[in-house]
Formats: structure tokens, sequence, C-alpha cells
């Protein structure tokens, strides 16, 4: 791996590789996740994706696309700690494969640089016809977070959570703000993002590494580049005096328990192996006890928000049983903090973490979201560098830093007719 | 193990069937650290009424999927935490039509393996055990029960086919699961649990001829005989032309269906699944005028989406998303096929989506999960997946249209739609 500048503020991050039959060409632009902010940038990413100056429409842009054997551009939105990413990920046959022995990649980055600065316009801004569906999109698109469930309690968890921090904002940000949005006002943030935004592209495929950067350099001749602003600080997170403990109710069959979890210590390796003995893997405590022991549910996992410092408990349980649910996951807790392990369960968490590092390498789709989350929060590690971390974490280390970690927030999703 | 070339996809598949009927199948990949295994039953959702030693047997739905989570119990403990300890987390899924197992590691791959074959050929479990796993699905099943997109799809199947056991839940019902016993259990892993049933596939940087030699000496000897099942007597027509159900959601959803022709094992196979999916691109895939149309119009958006789809005995296409208009977005999806049928699809329009699903079927091959999941349906279904590219070649604009003419017809076609409940 590689990481050089190409021009102001633009990073390519190569990952040379021949094995796959494809090659990966992503970039986007890291910005700090604000509430003002975040919904006009995730429209940018659609509105761009509808047409550019030679492709006005989509019938267009699917036609270059077919022609690069069904070569694939996805607008992407993600938030990876406190800084939202917008952009493309384009993914297209590698030229090995193609039956005509035809170059594909220099036609790719093209039309990718053509999506970020020549997007088709009329007098100045987006047409108003593709804004206006956008636009309907997106709040639809914000507004069917509901329909799944398991994903909607986590969010509701994290945004009671966060509160007034940038890490509470979802990705796409909410309905009230994108519902505001006016063609020039979103004309404005778009000139902003393409001339300040810092810009991350990521390749992975069989290209010598001065191939891609010619291709680029050609792709993005125009991108207009000013002054590129600072990354943000790292927000702190507020642990509340007495946890919080919310309860919502929607027509369900099966309750959603949420534990939010603040931690306090900085020894992001050994908060990492402490999660995945607590609830990180299917052979945690939460998956053996919670769900193996006391058959409370289908699943119960954590997560560890390396970032921010958070620990998010997410489980599906019958209604009446929160209590008994909401107890065993504070016992699990309090086991790893107190060191209660079996010898197989540190080894079997510490093998988990290095498996998934070993074969990173192996998913080009693993790789971008893996380098661009460390772009994104300002570190350079490696997957190498973070297991031979894991490596060197002790027990005691463990469980010095599981003992920082408090009960924060929580957040029960219940049905309607538990009201009875 | 007999290797066999694929030039054109740069891919090598060493295959044997050992003498009790196991088919195994490695593909090399020598560029990888991930080595990923996968070993199969040709047992799934849909077979609950199967013959064993001359007896029909009429078996809960959901079986298949209870004996899954069942199989990881070891004499030892559990399958899981065997496997962990080599940085190994095994799964497993249950489909319509096969069980699979599963795990990738990086390290002590033989040694997973010989915990893979042993823990899904041996059964060990107690009546106590089973009880204790309804709490679980149970609650698995509440979960996919409050999930639109399973319902809406569960609910299109249920209208399409009136006796198929393509009805029947895969997970069941917390009513039907309640029914299963141990031994009923035991008696399905004797019927279908035997190497002559089932398919191992390893693909990474392994030594095939050491995959064959652990599989001869870890696994029975013998096979077994093959199983006789009832999918019932499908008749050509509609169980239901509409179904509707009032949901927690955020906006109206639907899936438009059509039942499709059965198509038998074999090569036709392959070769219908290609075509199915060129049907779907040319009608209503992102390059298509449909699309563009509906999407520009605000009646789609990027949900919207659809499919081809085999089953033993069943195949149906269908295409669905959000929508503030279903029926007129179904009915827009009927008039489209009936243009084709009538005026013929674009040449210039034809030969683009050809390439765009020959380059889409080759970003398959770099998912190991995905390489093993279509070789062993391959197997089980009796053809090559990997002869794509060959079938490409010959597929001319007459075999798609006479597609869309046999099966994209209104006396086929069923709505499945999720709305949002009223405050």
């Amino acid at each position: 791996m590689t990481r050089t500048q190409l021009a102001g503020g633009v990073f390519l991050t190569y990952l040379p590789a021949k094995k796959f039959k494809t090659s990966l060409l992503s970039a986007q632009f890291v910005v700090p996740l604000k509430w003002e902010t975040a919904s006009a940038n995730a429209l940018l990413g659609s509105i761009l994706r509808r047409g550019t100056v030679s492709c006005p429409d989509m019938g267009a842009l699917a036609q270059r696309l077919d022609q690069l054997y069904g070569a694939r551009i996805d607008g992407t939105v993600r938030k990876k700690g406190e800084s939202q990413c917008v952009g493309f990920v384009a993914s297209l046959i590698d030229d090995s494969f193609a039956p005509g022995g035809e170059r594909l990649l220099e036609p790719a980055a093209s039309l990718l640089g053509e999506l970020i600065c020549h997007p088709v316009t009329r007098d100045g801004l987006f047409l108003e016809e593709y804004f206006e569906s956008e636009k309907t999109n997106l709040i639809d698109a914000i507004r069917s977070i509901l329909n799944d469930k398991r994903s909607y309690a986590d969010s509701r968890l994290l945004q009671e959570m966060c509160t007034g921090e940038p890490y509470g904002v979802p990705r796409l940000g909410n309905e009230q703000i994108t519902a505001a949005l006016h063609p020039q006002l979103l004309f404005d943030a778009y000139r902003e993002l393409i001339s300040t935004a810092r810009l991350e592209i990521f390749y992975s495929g069989s290209a010598e590494r001065s191939r891609v950067e010619d291709a680029l350099r050609s792709a993005l001749a125009d991108l207009p580049r000013k002054d590129i602003a600072p990354p943000p600080e790292r927000t702190p997170h507020v642990l509340p005096e007495e946890p919080r403990i919310l309860t919502e109710r929607l027509d369900v069959t099966q309750g959603k328990l949420g534990m939010g979890f603040s931690c306090g210590s900085d020894d992001a390796a050994a908060l990492l192996l402490g999660n995945t003995l607590f609830g990180g893997s299917s052979n945690s405590k939460l998956f053996l006890n919670v769900r193996e022991k006391l058959s409370l549910c289908y699943y119960a996992s954590s997560l560890f928000h390396r970032h921010k410092g958070l620990i998010t408990v997410s489980s599906g349980i019958e209604f009446e049983n929160y209590q008994k649910a909401y107890d065993e996951i504070c016992t699990q807790l309090e086991a790893v903090q107190k060191g209660q392990l079996e010898d197989w369960e540190l080894e079997a968490a510490r093998s988990t973490l290095l498996n998934a590092y070993a074969s990173m390498g192996d998913s080009q789709g693993k790789l971008e979201n893996f380098y661009l989350g460390q772009a994104a929060t300002g570190r350079d590690e490696s997957p190498e560098d973070l297991a031979s971390q894991v490596r060197a974490v002790t027990p005691e280390r463990i469980f010095a830093a599981m003992g920082t970690v408090k009960l924060d927030t929580v957040y029960f999703l219940q049905g309607k007719e538990a009201e009875a | 193990m007999k290797p066999i070339l694929y030039e054109r996809l740069g891919e090598t598949v060493c295959c044997e069937t050992l003498p009790n009927g196991l088919e195994i199948r490695v593909i090399p990949k020598p560029d990888h650290a991930k080595k990923y295994a996968f070993f199969a039953t040709r047992y799934g959702g849909m077979d609950t009424c199967f013959q064993l030693n001359g007896q029909w047997m009429d078996t809960p739905a959901g079986i298949a999927h209870y004996l899954e989570h069942k199989m990881f119990d070891t004499e030892e403990g559990n399958a899981l935490q065997e496997l962990a300890k080599n940085g190994a987390e095994p799964n497993a899924f249950t489909s319509n039509a096969m069980t699979g197992y599963y795990f990738d590691s990086t390290d002590h791959f033989d040694e997973n393996l010989e915990i893979l074959l042993s823990f899904v050929s041996i059964p060990y479990f107690t009546q106590e055990s089973v009880d204790k796993e309804q709490g679980i699905i149970g609650q698995e099943i509440r979960m996919i029960e409050d999930n639109p997109d399973w319902q809406i799809y569960a609910r299109l199947l249920r209208a399409l086919y009136q006796v198929s056991t393509a009805r029947t839940s895969i997970a069941g019902t917390v009513e039907s699961i309640s029914h299963i016993t141990a031994e009923t259990l035991y008696d399905c892993h004797r019927a279908f649990y035997t190497p002559s049933n089932m398919i191992l596939t390893v693909v990474g940087n392994v030594d095939p001829e050491k995959v064959a030699d652990l599989a001869r000496r870890v696994l029975p000897q013998e096979g077994g005989p093959v199983i006789p099942r009832d999918y019932g007597d499908e008749p050509g027509t509609l169980s239901k032309r509409e179904t509707r159900l009032a949901m927690e959601v955020s906006s109206p959803q639907f899936l438009s269906g059509y039942k499709c022709r059965p198509v038998p094992e074999g090569e036709d196979r392959l070769r219908a699944m290609i075509l199915g999916d060129l049907a779907c691109d040319l009608l209503f895939g992102e390059s298509s005028p449909l699309y563009q149309r509906l999407y520009s119009q605000g009646l789609i958006n990027a949900s919207f989406g659809g499919a081809y789809e085999l089953l033993p005995g069943a195949a149906f296409l269908y295409a669905g998303g959000e929508s503030k208009e279903p029926q007129a977005v179904a009915a827009a999806l009927q008039e489209e096929a009936d243009r084709l049928i009538r005026e013929g699809v674009d040449q210039d329009f034809f030969q683009r989506t050809l390439r765009a699903s020959f380059g889409s079927n080759l970003r398959g091959l770099n998912s190991f999960e995905n390489i093993a999941v279509s070789l062993t349906e391959g197997c089980f279904g009796g053809y090559d997946p990997f002869r794509f590219p060959q079938v490409f070649d010959s597929v001319t604009q007459e075999d798609v249209l006479s597609f869309l003419r046999e099966n994209l017809v209104q006396e086929r076609w069923a709505l499945s739609e999720i709305v949002p409940k009223e405050a």
C-alpha cells in the first residue's frame, strides 16, 4: 500500500493486486459530520450520479457503463468516526479479462472525473427535475430506516447517546433539513465540497501506479482546489451522571434492546479485544449466555466504536424479557471486567480478530472501507499493524480498559399492545 | 483429483467423487490468504415431505433450519468454540433447497476442515437441548416477521403457488416448530446428511489432494439411498392474484411476480438462469428504458430491483421496491413485456446488456462464498456454472423473447404489497 498526494488535498491510496477479476476505483470527499451539511452532502452524491455534461441522463450513463462490461459506479454516503464521506465507488472488470483486450481503467476514471467535475447544469444550477426527484428520494431513504427495526433501534440509541455531538448525526442527516434544501443552496454546497474538501482516492487492481496516477490526474484536471479544510477535532463523549433510559413504542412483534456504554480508557487495542470477548463474535459472552444459555434472543452482539470510545449492544427479545436481558448483559460485562474468562475465550477472541485482519486483503471492498476509515480519522496503521497491536495485548490491559466501561444510555423499542 | 481449466475465467476447478458418493470441488487460489470451506446437503426448507425406509414422512415446516441450528452441538460441547480457538468463525444457512455450513480461516485450515466435516456428519442432541432451541429460533422468526422485505417475498410465493412447498417458510412458524422433536431431527439427519447427498467445496490456497484425503478419512464410508421427495403437484394457475399486509413501514412496498415454467435439472438450468437474468435486465434493469421512465416519473426509487429464481420444481421472476403507486408500476412492467414481445429489443441495447451481464457474472467470481454456493447449486442442479461464457456466446435475442412470451403473461402474474399502518 502507498498513499501519495496527487494535487492539493487529493490523495491516492494505491493497493496493487492481481488476484481479482475486477478493479476498484473509489473517490471520496471527507468532510466533518454536521447536522447543517449532512443532508446536502448526501443529496449531492445522488444528484451527481444523475448525469454529466456528456451523459446528461441515466440512460446515457448506463450506456457508457454497459460498454465497459457492466462497470458499476455507485454513489456512497458513509459515516467514519465524526466524518462524513461522500463519493463514488467504481467496480470494473480487470483489463486482463476484457474479451476484446480493451483498456477499461482510463475510460472508467474519466467517467468518475466527469461525475465529480462536470455535472449537467442549467442556468448555473443542477437540473430542477433532478433536484426535486433526488430530494424526494433522500427523504424516503431517511424515513425508510424505520423499516429495518434492528438498524432503526441501533441508530436511535446512538442518536440519543450522542445528542449534541457530531457522532449522533446520522449519515443522511434528517428529514427537516433535507426538506429545507433549495437548488441554490445545494449548488453552493457542491462548489464548496469540490473546492475545499479533502478528496481520498483508492485503487485496487492490476494496473501500475504510474498508469493509475496518470488516469486520475487527467480525469480530475478540472477539479477546483482552494484552501483545504483541516480535519475536525475529535469531540469527547460526555457521560451522563445517571444512565438515561428511553422507551419507544411501535407496532412490532419483537422488542429491541439497545445499550450504550462509554469507555474511559484510550487503550483501543485492549478495548477491541475486550469487546470481542463481551459481544463481538459468535463465541462471545453475550452469544453464549444471553442466546445459548438463557435462550432469550436470536441475536445479541456488541460493537466497539473505536474513534469515539463507545460500545453499543444490540439485541432482539420478547417484550416481557426486558429486565432479564438487561441484567444478563450487565452481568456479562462485569464478568469481562473482572477477568472471569475460560482459557479458550481469550485465545478465540484474539484469533477471530487476527483472522479478520489477515483476510482483509482478499476483498477489495473491505480494503477500501478500511483505508477510508483510516484516512477519515487521521490514522495510518495497516491491517498488519493493527494485528500486531492485538497480539501484544495482555489480559491485564483488557481488564483494566474494560473496567472503565460504564453504562450510558438504554434504548428499548417495544410493541403497542404491551400498553394494555 | 482431476483439474479442469476454465481459460476465459482464469480459474481451475479440481473435481472428485468419493466412493461414498460425496462430490468434492477445490478451487485453488494461490494468491489469497483466506481459505474457505463450504459443506452442503441437498436438503432445505422445501423438503418437508419425503420417503425414508419405504415410509412417507410429513415433517413440520422449519425442520431443516432447526436441524441446522442443532448440528453445532457436539459431544465436547459446541463446534463454534472449537473452531473459534483457531480463529475460524463458522456459520450456516438454510435455503429452500439446501443447508450449507461454512467457515473461513487463514491458519489451521486442515484442523478446521476436520471439525466442520465431523460436526456436520455426527448429530449430537437430546430432547432437552432441542427444546431449548425453541426460544432462540422463536426470536429469529419474530425478527423476520417484523421485516417487510421478508414478508413481501414470502407472501408473493404464497400467492404464486397453491400446493408447492415453495409456500413453506424456511424457518417455519412459532407454532410449527413447537412440534419438532429430537427423534424427527435424527430421522432427517439420517435421510439427508449422507455423503452421497452432500457436496464439499473448498476455495483458497490449499492442496486439493489433502482435502480429498481428509474427507475420505473423516466421513462415513457408505453413501445413502436416494430420498424421494414430494414438493406438491403444483398446477399452472395461481393461488391468489393480490395480497396486501399493513405493517409499521415508512412507505408502501410491492413485489410484482410471475410464476414461470419450471426448468428440469441439467444444462437447461444454467441457460434458463442466464435468460431469466437477461430478461430482467432488458425489462427493468437500470439501463432499461422502463427503469429510466419510472424513475424520472418518481414511481420508483433506488430500492427498485428484481430477479429470476429457480427452486425445485418451481421458477419465478419478480420486481419491486418502494413505490407510491404499486399498481401503476406493475401495469407498466406488463406493458413493457408486451411491447418487447411485440416489437423485439433494440439490437444495440441487447448487445450492451449481454456485455454488462457477462461482466456481472465475472465479478461474482471475486467472492469465495459466491463461487462455492454456485458450484454447489450447479452440482445439485446438474449443470456447470463456470460454463457461463459459452452460454453467453450462444444466447440470441429470440431466446430471450421466447422466455418472455412463455412466462411474462397476465395469467401468471401476482402482486404482493405492504402498506403503512394507519396511525
